[in-house]
C-alpha cells in the first residue's frame, strides 16, 4: 500500500495545476499578512480565502484525478492487491498532497505572523479542510461512470457548501426570527463543514462579539474546550464517513 | 485450475453471464470463442475479481477467490484493450507492476527481450500505437511466470511478427503445463495452439469440447470451419 501511495504522491505534487494552487495560496497569504496591521485581523481575511479556494480546489482536481486514474486502478485490479488497498491509497495520496501543499503555502506565513493559538486553529481546519473535499469527490466520481456527471455533481458539492448553505441558513433566520433558534442554529451549522470550520475559527478571534446573542450561544458552545474537540470530531467524521461510503461502493463495483 | 461454478452477471436488466459452469486444467490451452456480446470478457473480469459475480463461486488452484486477493499472484492478464496510466512511462508501468507482485521474484524476461522493451522504456504510455501497448500487456502478462495466462483478444493489434513471437511463447508456456485461456475472433490463429474449445453463447456455454473431438464431431478439418457449420446448423 506504502508503494502506490508513494507513487500517486510523487505523481500529484508534480502536477502543474497542484503546484500552482500551492504558489496561489502562498501570494494571498504572505499579501494578507503584509497589508492588515494585525494578526487578527490577517487570520479574519484568510479564513475567507480558505474557506472559498481550499474546498473548490480539492473537490475539483480529485474527482477529476479519479476519473483520469481509472486506467491505473484497472491494472493494480488484475495484480495481487486488495480491492480496499486501491482506494485507499488513492484517498491516501490525494489528501496528503494537499494537505501538503496547504501546509507548506499557508501555514508557513501563519505561524510566522498570526497568533499562535489563531494560527493553530486555522491551520487545523485548513488540513482537515482539504480531507474532508478530497473525500466528498470520492463519493461524487464513485456515483457514476460520466465524468461529466461526476464533475458536476462535485460542483455542485462545493456550490451548495461555499454559497447555498448559507443562503439556506438565512432564509431560516428570517422566517423563524420570532422563535428562540440560537441552539437549532448550533446545530445546524454541524451540518456542513465550512460553516463549522468558519464559527470554530471566528470563536478564536473574539469576533463573535459582534454577532449579538447568536454569537453568544455559539461561544458558549464552540467556545469552549469541549466545543472545540467536538467540532473537529464533526470535521473528521466528514471527511470519513463520505469516503468510508465511497469505499463501500468501491468494494462491490464491476469495473 | 479455474473452476467456475453457476456464476451469474447482470448489468442492469442485461442478464450478461447466465449459471456458466467450466472448468480448466492445468496444461490445457483454452480458446474461449463466441459472438460479440456474448460474455467472454465478463466471464474473464469475473475470475479476475473486477466483476463481482451475482451468484455462483469462483475456485483458482482449488480455492474460492471471493475476497482473496493473493490468487491473482498466479495470473498473469492481457487486457482486451490495454488502458494504463497516461502520464506514466513504459519503465514506471513494468517498475510499478514488479513492486506489487514482489521484486525478488525472478522474471520471465522473453518477451521484454523479444519485444526489444529497452528501447521503449523511456516512452511516455499516451504517445504509444495501440500495437505496441499490446506488446507491452503482453509483456507484463507474462513476465511473472504465473500458472494461469488469461489472454484476452492477445494478437488483435499486434502486427505479424510480433504475433507469431506471441504465439510461439504461448507453445512454450503450454509445454510447461500451464493454462492458458485465450478469447479470439481470428479463429484461423488459435488453430495450431488451441487444446480445447468453449464456445459461449447469450451468456452460457454452448458447448466445451477438445479440439479434436470438435473436428470429429463435425467432420471439418478447422476450428473456423467446424464453428461455421455449427452456427449453421443452430439457424437452420
Amino acid at each position: 500500500m506504502k508503494k502506490i501511495i508513494r507513487f500517486v504522491l510523487t505523481d500529484i505534487l508534480r502536477n502543474r495545476i497542484v503546484i500552482a494552487y500551492a504558489v496561489l495560496m502562498a501570494v494571498l497569504s504572505w499579501t494578507v499578512f503584509n497589508m492588515e496591521d494585525t494578526g487578527s485581523k490577517g487570520v479574519l481575511t484568510l479564513l475567507n480565502i480558505v474557506l472559498l479556494v481550499v474546498p473548490l480546489v480539492s473537490v475539483l482536481f480529485s474527482t477529476i484525478y479519479i476519473y483520469n486514474s481509472a486506467e491505473f486502478i484497472e491494472l493494480l485490479l488484475s495484480q495481487p492487491v486488495k480491492r480496499p488497498q486501491i482506494w485507499l491509497s488513492l484517498f491516501g495520496g490525494l489528501s496528503i498532497s494537499f494537505i501538503i501543499a496547504f501546509a507548506v503555502a499557508v501555514g508557513l506565513p501563519l505561524f510566522l505572523f498570526a497568533d499562535f493559538h489563531q494560527a493553530v486553529i486555522l491551520f487545523a481546519t485548513g488540513c482537515l479542510l482539504s480531507a474532508i473535499f478530497v473525500a466528498l469527490a470520492f463519493l461524487a466520481a464513485i456515483m457514476s461512470r460520466d465524468k461529466a456527471k461526476g464533475v458536476g455533481v462535485s460542483i455542485l458539492l462545493w456550490l451548495y457548501f461555499a454559497l447555498l448553505f448559507d443562503g439556506l441558513v438565512l432564509f431560516l433566520m428570517f422566517q423563524f426570527a420570532d422563535y428562540p433558534i440560537e441552539k437549532p442554529m448550533v446545530l445546524l451549522s454541524a451540518t456542513s463543514p465550512l460553516d463549522l470550520a468558519r464559527i470554530l475559527n471566528l470563536m478564536q478571534i473574539d469576533a463573535s462579539a459582534m454577532m449579538g446573542y447568536t454569537g453568544a450561544i455559539f461561544k458558549n458552545y464552540f467556545g469552549s474546550g469541549w466545543g472545540v474537540v467536538l467540532s473537529f470530531g464533526l470535521l473528521l467524521a466528514w471527511a470519513l464517513v463520505p469516503f468510508w461510503i465511497s469505499l463501500r461502493i468501491f468494494k462491490r463495483k464491476d469495473l | 485450475m479455474i473452476r467456475v461454478e453457476a456464476v451469474s452477471k447482470k448489468f442492469g436488466k442485461l442478464q450478461v453471464l447466465q449459471k456458466v459452469d467450466l472448468t480448466c486444467n492445468s496444461g490445457e490451452c483454452i480458446a474461449l470463442i463466441g459472438p460479440n456480446g456474448c460474455g467472454k470478457t465478463t466471464l474473464i473480469k469475473s475470475i479476475l475479481n473486477m466483476v463481482i459475480p451475482d451468484s455462483g463461486r469462483i475456485l483458482v488452484n482449488g480455492k474460492d477467490i471471493s475476497g482473496d486477493f493473493l490468487y491473482r499472484s498466479d495470473i498473469g492478464y492481457m487486457p482486451q484493450i490495454g488502458r494504463y496510466p497516461e502520464n506514466m512511462n513504459v519503465g514506471q508501468v513494468i517498475e510499478t507492476i514488479q513492486t506489487l507482485r514482489g521484486a525478488d521474484k525472478s522474471v520471465d524476461t522473453d518477451l521484454y527481450e523479444a519485444y526489444k522493451m529497452q528501447q521503449l522504456l523511456g516512452k511516455r504510455m499516451n504517445t504509444l500505437s495501440g500495437g505496441t501497448r499490446q506488446k507491452v500487456s503482453a509483456v507484463l502478462a507474462f513476465m511473472f511466470n504465473p500458472g494461469i495466462l488469461i489472454l484476452d483478444e492477445p494478437t488483435a493489434g499486434l502486427d505479424p511478427l510480433a504475433a507469431e513471437i506471441l504465439k510461439e511463447k504461448i507453445m512454450a508456456e503450454m509445454q510447461r503445463k500451464k493454462l492458458v485461456m485465450i478469447t479470439s475472433h481470428l479463429l484461423s490463429e488459435l488453430e495450431d495452439i488451441v487444446s480445447e474449445v468453449v464456445f459461449m453463447q447469450d451468456g452460457s456455454v454452448a458447448f466445451h469440447k477438445s479440439n479434436a473431438a470438435l473436428k470429429a464431431d463435425t467432420g471439418k478439418d478447422s476450428i473456423a470451419k467446424a464453428i461455421s457449420h455449427i452456427l449453421r446448423e443452430q439457424a437452420s
